[in-house]
């Protein structure tokens, strides 16, 4: 890894700019740390969740008491124990939290009943022996029998989760070039380790509830959960549980609801912990969509106008599928610069599983489209890759489709520069190592079979919430005797934030110790992990919290030191008055005093988009290029991903190891969707919900990386970082997709491209 | 025990045979010029050393198993137990027409691969009978393997294939895996590659020879769509593979 600028200035260990260690790694590494699904109460029952078998079917009756009758059952609910709203939902509340009797369940694995029990085994009994009669209904699974209107009304809020259209320019523009394609992306999952799991434990003699639970966002759990048990939302205190991963896949309700009605109907504490198989059902995931483009362009490649219309699949519920549809509308043109463009969007409820947050949020279905429609313009003008992106690459100060400015630093063109001056990687050698070949120790292959190819993707992607969204973040800052604690909701998922809230306070305070409170609801909402917003939102508001004491600090020492309070810095673990040059340890500074701050950070405001799709609608911008090279077997269809080389625009570096962490993990993450990652859904019925037949790339399909960090101090943002989850993932998909399209010589306008799109 | 961790299979009665030492032994008879092969015994002992050197397909066969920490578990008893079309190493036992030696409460029984598998996950055990051990033949000539998957590692076949050739009888097998409901032996391309050309040490045969043999070889697959690939992509993997392996065994 190279980064064009050096970091931070401070190289005091654990600061800003530094590779601080993770407060979480070494148990992580050393198998201590404790997941969600490792907690355990004193008198704990175990919780199952009955699900139903079928994509679309009317509820006729529910019979549990041959359940109740299994010795070790302790209670069972269904719909008619749900005291408050019986549904929940992120954007619209349509999802039942378990499905009624006379009502329908919407997709195959919907939740029907929840029991409680003194073991696993006796749970799974007791789900066997409740009688469900349904009366089976013919599913809705092709979405664009919604966009027809032909599809019967599958739920009483329609068909429709979203409709929406940009239209912008002179729409009477014809290109002297012309190129068009129907792309298409299969359901993705996020696939994250550490499965849902969630731990209640009711108050005693109380009517409020702790639960301990798995997930990207505290607060807005607690609002669903309490509109559903009809309970205040002070009588409910979430904590963080350990978390594995999420990927947006804990963004919506899964277990939460289910585990605390049992809790309180049983009086004892429940933990209900999803297999992998469940977890299929249990969570959202990424949209498949089928996007249609045309672009035109001058003699010269200069894009003139895009059109393009978007389908996607948002399945049984609605979850974030509107915000989903906005954010691929909006990133139609990618990083490039374009006048004109005439988009369609649309969302739509199917009996096909629920499809919510994945990272990359709508932007990965968009990129792949306009990134294969960029390969095909280069083609068609003659111009490689690289020249016919550089001759529309975007700049700050660029107005977009939907007429909102490009305000943020924008270095597309040194992206693109960037990672074409990264050395190829060596040609396959005739006595490569057999796991070098496609199709590995198959020994399907020899050097002989393989051809290799090279393609690009560049992509630019949204941070933060948008569409006029306060998704604000709070912090609390403590310095009590000289011991620096921080207090935060954020969801700490795997991806740092932990490590940068103590790099930030070691950084500010002047402190080399800061000790991590309970991440909880007992402090206000951080807004979810998610969307690339952690570290510009509660990096922010961690910042805002610590400046705050750090003011404090200085008021106290200025008096009790007699230094002069308008000069006074932290210099490395000192205090230090410029003026006179006397220096105070912060230790001794703050010896005896308990300062304690609490400060909201929230984002420049955003607005809706207006019927034409017009509007200030994101808060800031982050662009990424990749360059993928694969060496393919072209009579098999079988692909190895030799190299990725990238250059990322990430503002400024607060912790290089981490960043280079995201980058890498995002690849193999795009990676999967281009050749291998997909739910296979058929008449509404998901066929592979294990690691055996969903697979994620191992170690030998991951590729080498070689990577350069664009370090431009981002002036929007707290700590002048842009966030680095989602962009690595984008557009290496395409890009992948076009190195193979260069091999093969063939279309492939879909991804994950099988084996058999290749060689039949 | 997947079935029972992940298929909620409940038996009533599980014997350990973990502690019964010849059941992890291997032996190499020189008179009979055979190999036989204890029914726990790994699939890490088969990837290299000398059970590599004389049954190199079987070797080639259990590195293609899942991860390092399967392939210490997993043994060729289990895929015999199991006997699913995507069984790693039942293409080998298959082309290299193995005996199953059996053990049950009747005593010991000897079966033929030909016999073995009668479907999916149905195989000759009756009840009370478990694999003791497995016999191939060491074969003078040349063998190979190969497996399609959709990930370079830790994957199950899509599409697999032995092929051994016995230059001193001059005989050429080859059986195919995840391609029909058994392994399925193809006798009629054996036939054919018999009649049109020297099979014996030093034989040349030219490229056309091959792909047609390819094709003989998928025409006797009889492949399914599922969720994991299509029918025809099967298909036309194993005749890329055996026209691919027929080239090797020449090389």
């Amino acid at each position: 890894m190279t980064t064009t600028h050096p970091t931070s200035t401070s190289t005091r260990a654990g600061t800003l700019g530094t590779n601080a260690h993770r407060p979480d790694g070494v148990a992580k590494v050393q198998g201590g740390f404790a997941f969600s699904s490792d907690m355990w109460s004193e008198n704990m029952l175990w919780g199952a969740t009955l699900r139903s078998p079928h994509p679309y079917a009317k509820i006729i009756s529910i019979d549990d008491s041959a359940a109740l009758a299994i010795d070790g059952v302790e209670c069972v609910v269904t719909a008619q124990d749900v005291p408050g709203n019986p549904y929940y939902g992120l954007i619209m509340s349509d999802q039942p939290v378990f499905a009624a009797i006379g009502d329908t369940v919407r997709y195959c694995g919907e939740p029907i009943a929840a029991v409680a029990a003194d073991h696993p085994e006796t749970c799974k009994r007791a789900l066997a022996a409740i009688k469900v009669v349904y009366e089976i209904l013919t599913p809705v699974t092709n979405p664009q029998d919604c966009v027809s209107g032909i599809a019967p009304q599958i739920h009483p809020q329609g068909n429709v989760y979203r409709h929406q259209r940009i239209i912008t320019g002179d729409q009477s523009i014809v290109g002297d070039v012309i190129v068009e394609g129907t792309y298409e992306i299969g359901m993705q999952d996020q696939a994250f380790l550490g499965l849902e799991s969630a731990l209640a434990i009711p108050d005693s003699g109380g009517e409020g509830l702790e639960l301990y639970v798995a997930t990207q966002w505290l607060h807005e759990d607690r609002k669903q959960i309490a509109a559903c048990l009809n309970i205040p939302e002070d009588k409910i205190r979430l904590v963080l549980g350990g978390v594995g991963g999420a990927f947006g896949a804990r963004e919506d309700i899964s277990l939460q609801v289910h585990t605390c009605l049992l809790a309180l109907k049983s009086g004892r504490p429940v933990r209900i912990s999803y297999g992998r198989e469940e977890s299929f059902y249990g969570h959202v995931h990424r949209h498949p969509a089928t996007i249609w483009m045309r672009h035109h362009a001058d003699r010269n490649g200069k894009i003139l106008k895009i059109e393009s219309t978007m389908l996607f699949d948002g399945g049984a519920y609605c979850s974030t599928s509107p915000a989903v549809l906005i954010n691929a509308i909006t990133h139609t043109q990618g990083p490039y610069k374009c006048d004109t463009a005439s988009v369609e969007g649309w969302a739509v409820r199917t009996n096909n599983p629920p499809c919510g947050a994945m990272r990359g949020f709508g932007v990965v279905q968009a990129c792949f489209a306009h990134e294969s429609q960029m390969e095909k313009l280069g083609v068609a003008l003659g111009l490689s890759p690289v020249e016919i992106r550089l001759r529309n690459v975007m700049e700050t100060g660029d107005r977009l489709i939907t007429g909102q400015i490009m305000d943020s630093v924008a270095p597309v063109e040194q992206c693109i520069r960037e990672t074409d001056a990264i050395a190829m990687p060596e040609p396959l050698l005739p006595n490569a190592d057999i796991r070098q070949i496609p199709g590995g120790t198959g020994l399907t292959a020899q050097p002989g079979n393989i051809v290799r190819g090279v393609g690009w993707g560049v992509s630019m992607k949204n941070l933060m919430y948008s569409e006029g969204f306060d998704d604000y973040s709070t912090a609390r800052c403590r310095m009590t005797d000289g011991v620096v604690s921080v207090k935060f909701a954020t969801s700490e998922v795997g991806q740092g934030f932990t490590m940068l809230a103590q790099q930030i306070a070691r950084t500010i305070l002047g402190v080399d110790e800061v000790l991590l409170d309970t991440i909880d609801t007992q402090v206000g909402s951080a807004g979810s992990t998610s969307a690339s917003r952690q570290t510009w939102m509660s990096g922010g508001a961690v910042k805002a919290a610590c400046e705050k004491v750090l003011e404090d600090l200085f008021d106290h020492a200025a008096l009790t030191f007699e230094l002069s309070r308008d000069h006074v810095r932290i210099e490395e673990t000192d205090i230090v008055d410029i003026l006179s040059g006397r220096r105070i340890a912060v230790s001794e500074a703050s010896k005896g005093i308990n300062l304690d701050r609490t400060e909201e950070y929230h984002h420049p405001p955003t607005e809706d988009l207006d019927e034409n799709g017009q509007g200030n609608c994101h808060v800031a911008f982050a662009f990424v290029a990749h360059r993928a090279v694969v060496d393919v077997d072209v009579e098999l269809g079988l692909v190895k991903v030799v190299q990725i080389a990238t250059a990322q625009d990430v503002g400024r570096i607060l912790n290089p190891i981490s960043v280079q962490g995201q980058v890498e993990g995002g690849i193999a993450q795009g990676l999967g969707l281009a050749v291998m990652e997909e739910i296979i859904v058929k008449d509404g019925k998901v066929r592979n919900p294990s690691f055996t037949d969903y697979l994620l790339p191992t170690f030998l399909d991951a590729p080498l990386v070689e990577m350069v960090l664009i370090e431009e101090f981002e002036p929007k943002s707290p700590l002048g970082a842009k966030g680095v989850g989602e962009p690595p993932c984008i557009s290496v998909t395409p890009a992948i997709a076009n190195a193979i399209r260069n091999a093969t010589g063939r279309e492939l306008p879909r991804v994950p491209i099988r084996p058999y799109d290749i060689c039949l | 025990m997947v079935e029972v961790n992940l298929h909620g299979r409940q038996p009533q009665t599980v014997i350990n045979l973990r502690r019964v030492e010849e059941l992890h032994e291997w032996s190499h008879r020189h008179t009979q010029q055979t190999v036989t092969i204890g029914s726990a015994v790994p699939y890490s002992v088969m990837e290299t050393g000398k059970i590599a050197e004389l049954v190199p397909a079987l070797a080639q066969a259990a590195r293609t198993v899942g991860s390092p920490q399967i392939r210490a578990a997993g043994t060729l008893g289990g895929n015999l137990g199991t006997c699913s079309p995507a069984g790693d190493s039942l293409p080998v036992l298959s082309a290299l027409n193995a005996v199953i030696h059996l053990i049950g409460p009747q005593g010991t029984r000897d079966v033929a691969w030909g016999e073995f598998m009668l479907g999916v996950k149905k195989n000759a055990l009756g009840s009370g009978e478990f694999v003791h051990s497995i016999t191939v033949p060491v074969i003078q000539g040349w063998q190979g393997y190969a497996k399609v998957g959709t990930r370079n590692a830790m994957v199950i076949a899509t599409a697999s294939a032995c092929l051994v050739r016995d230059t001193e009888e001059g005989l050429i097998s080859i059986a195919l895996g995840s391609v029909g409901p058994t392994i399925i032996r193809c006798s009629q391309a054996e036939k054919w590659l018999r009649k049109t050309t020297s099979l014996r040490a030093g034989a040349q045969i030219n490229a056309d020879l091959a792909v047609e043999f390819g094709r003989r070889v998928s025409d006797e697959a009889t492949p399914i769509d599922d969720h994991r690939s299509t029918a025809a992509y099967r298909r036309h993997c194993v005749a890329i593979l055996a026209q691919r392996l027929l080239v090797r065994s020449l090389a």
